[in-house]
């Protein structure tokens, strides 16, 4: 046999039929469902008198629009509350089990899936949401979908696709101190542009991925889809394994070895070939922020917003002029002389518990600069929980973060938590796009302990001089 | 879906590269459980000010443009957020074909999905057409998808590729659940198996 990447093993295992026109209908072991994007697909369900094929392998939990309050009161906004109850309706009506707001498990939809187990190796998880990348992590192949294949996978179990490109990514060595998996992200897209992905799935393959915890990993594929790849994959191993073992969800007695024996089986074979490759050097990567209005706008917190004329591209050119406008930005400010407003930790990306420790690390014994308004929005009822009974709650609520309920949040402001037209936030989501946390706000993506470094200083500040 | 199958319209150049879902439908219009009434909100932060009167500036304000059912745009369009309210909102201000030199593969999906026609033509070719609308507004551009083509009379022809399955459905106004569904049978012995091979799942 031709030797197969990971990507390919697990798609040749899915496939239930080809056809001659190359189109593959393949199936769906995992499917997760939130507010936002199913309603409509499960209207369809209703109107043409179909049903959920597989309830059991269907997960719902509502994230986007919850607040982020004290969650015994009523949602005020009139349009949150209505999906959040057609949720509810939903899975009762079609029998889909739920995450319901006063649920402990209750979280964003990305966090909750690997956390429950419902996640696991070898697997195709699909979810309405771009983020789905994120359970690449677990050398799953998962992907967001829109929601008429929303309504497709819930009738059928299955998506009619076409086979993606391979692409692999290496990171070589040790990453330096106060370097994280979200610097290293970062810094792979500002590699391959915010569409150099496209039409891939991306393999993160090198030490630096192996030595990466599930929550790192998670990060990092989490953000695949900001370089335009559908997903992203990282080959199960021990720590894999270890994360899952004893999760609810997860595969016990007899069924957990015959799963580990299976995932086992699941990397690249020697030779695999791929359409394309990027390699880099862990020790060149350092704390990283994005400066423009696309993931791929980044640079090092050592160096200087760019200029126009940085950039060979004439439409890139222009795009640039745009976004220094839109970001407020002169061309040559030194990234560490920019002040900001507001500090954003949460989000599919980085509100795992590892990534609160981090941020309590920074903050332990300082305080928060004044004038600035900084929240923590933990990814689940259960990394809350955690957080607080480890004190990482305590020593954030000390240093004067706000401490809030789990959900999507400001990562893009479905709720309240949005910012004013104007103000400028460290975050540790996953996109800043114009108008993403805000109309007119500003965003910059950093890590959770870049963040609680800007949170402390008041402006963007290299966690390596704290 | 309705079927797509030659569109003759006038066509306008929006020429912004990374247009991404957030810039196509903002979040606040996400809330909605219906597919319809999205268009008027279609570029919203582009498209109206603070106070939300129309922004003259905008490409897809100016009279010449209003009304245009193609739209000629930069790289990477519809990237970001899976959100299917983009095309929605999309075909609702009453656009059925979109050409760029690139998609983001979400978008690009749910907008054949949706009886929405995307089209990747080179760079070069792009930016032709780019400066053809932008010089002639009341030009009439042809999209036939049997013939695969882009022509303005006999001005230019441009040809696309489309994926053979996607054609299928888009030219027929094909419901591809209903499609699947006659393959239960299939789908219920593939399902069988795995069971059995990998009774965890």
């Amino acid at each position: 046999m031709e030797p197969r990447t990971l990507y390919q093993k697990i798609w040749d295992d899915h496939v239930i039929e080809q056809s001659d026109d190359g189109t593959c209908l393949i199936y769906i072991d995992r499917h997760l469902v939130h507010e936002v994007t199913s309603p409509q697909a499960f209207e369809g369900l209703r109107m043409a008198g179909r049903k959920v094929r597989k309830v059991e392998n269907t997960l719902a939990v509502m994230d986007h629009n919850v607040p982020t309050t004290d969650r015994s009161k009523p949602i005020e906004e009139k349009d949150s509350r209505i999906q959040i109850e057609t949720l509810r309706q939903n899975c009762e009506e079609f029998g889909v089990q739920l995450f319901d707001l006063l649920d402990s498990r209750q979280g964003i939809v990305h966090i909750v899936g690997p956390e429950q187990g419902f996640t696991q190796p070898g697997m195709t998880i699909v979810c309405g949401d771009s983020h789905t990348s994120t359970h690449g992590a677990f050398g799953a192949l998962a992907f967001g979908i829109g929601t008429s294949e929303v309504e497709h996978v819930l009738a059928t179990q299955t998506l009619i696709q076409s086979p993606a490109k391979n692409m692999r990514v290496t990171v070589n060595g040790d990453l330096p101190v106060g370097v994280t998996a979200k610097d290293m992200i970062l810094v792979i897209i500002g590699k391959m542009g915010t569409a150099g992905g496209t039409g891939h799935v991306i393999e993160y393959h090198g030490d630096a991925f192996k030595a990466l915890s599930m929550d790192g990993r998670m990060t990092v594929c989490n953000m695949s889809i900001e370089g335009g790849a559908r997903a992203g994959l990282i080959a199960p191993d021990e720590t894999t394994f270890k994360y899952l073992k004893g999760r609810p969800m997860a595969p016990q007695g007899a069924d957990w070895d015959k799963a580990i024996a299976y995932w086992k089986t699941l990397f690249s074979d020697e030779g695999a070939a791929y359409d394309k490759e990027i390699v880099i050097d862990a020790s060149t990567i350092t704390p990283t922020v994005t400066w423009g209005t696309t993931p791929e706008d980044v640079v090092s917190i050592t160096g200087k917003v760019p200029a126009p004329s940085d950039f060979d591209d004439p439409n890139k050119q222009e795009s640039v002029k745009r976004m220094l406008d839109y970001m407020g930005l002169t061309a040559g400010t030194k990234i560490q002389d920019i002040a900001i407003d507001k500090v954003f930790v949460g989000s599919c990306t980085n509100a795992r518990i590892e990534d609160l420790r981090e941020v309590a690390a920074i903050a332990k014994g300082k305080k928060v600069a004044d004038g600035v308004g900084a929240m923590v929005v933990p990814g689940s009822g259960l990394v809350k929980a955690q957080a607080e009974a480890e004190g990482i709650a305590d020593i954030l609520i000390e240093a004067g973060f706000d401490w809030r309920e789990p959900g999507c949040s400001m990562c893009l402001g479905m709720n309240p938590d949005q910012l004013e037209p104007g103000e400028r936030c460290a975050s540790t989501s996953n996109r800043n796009f114009e108008g993403r946390q805000g109309r007119g706000g500003r965003t910059h993506l950093l890590s959770p302990a870049m963040a609680a470094a800007a949170a402390i200083t008041g402006k963007l500040t290299d966690v390596r001089d704290l | 879906m309705e079927a797509f199958t030659k569109l003759s319209a006038r066509a306008a150049p929006l020429n912004m590269i990374n247009i991404d879902t957030d810039i196509i439908i903002p979040k606040q219009f996400l809330k909605t459980v219906k597919r319809t009434g999205l268009g008027v909100s279609a570029f919203y932060n582009l498209r109206y000010d603070d106070q939300g009167a129309e922004n003259p500036d905008f490409i897809l304000n100016k009279p010449e443009y209003k009304g245009a059912e193609i739209l000629i745009t930069g790289e990477n369009f519809g990237c970001g957020s899976s959100r299917e309210h983009a095309p929605w909102a999309i075909l609702d201000m009453g656009i059925r074909c979109i050409i760029s030199s690139s998609f983001a593969d979400i978008f690009f999906n749910n907008s054949f999905k949706n009886g929405i026609l995307p089209i990747e033509l080179p760079q070069k070719q792009v930016d032709a057409l780019m400066k053809e609308v932008s010089d002639n507004p009341d030009a009439i551009i042809e999209v036939d998808l049997k013939k695969q083509t882009i022509t303005r009379g006999n001005k230019f022809s441009y040809s696309f590729n489309v994926d053979p399955f996607r054609k299928r459905c888009l030219l027929g106004g094909l419901d591809d659940i209903g499609l699947t569904m006659q393959k239960n049978n299939v789908i219920s012995e593939f399902e069988k198996n795995r069971n059995t091979d990998k009774p965890w799942i």
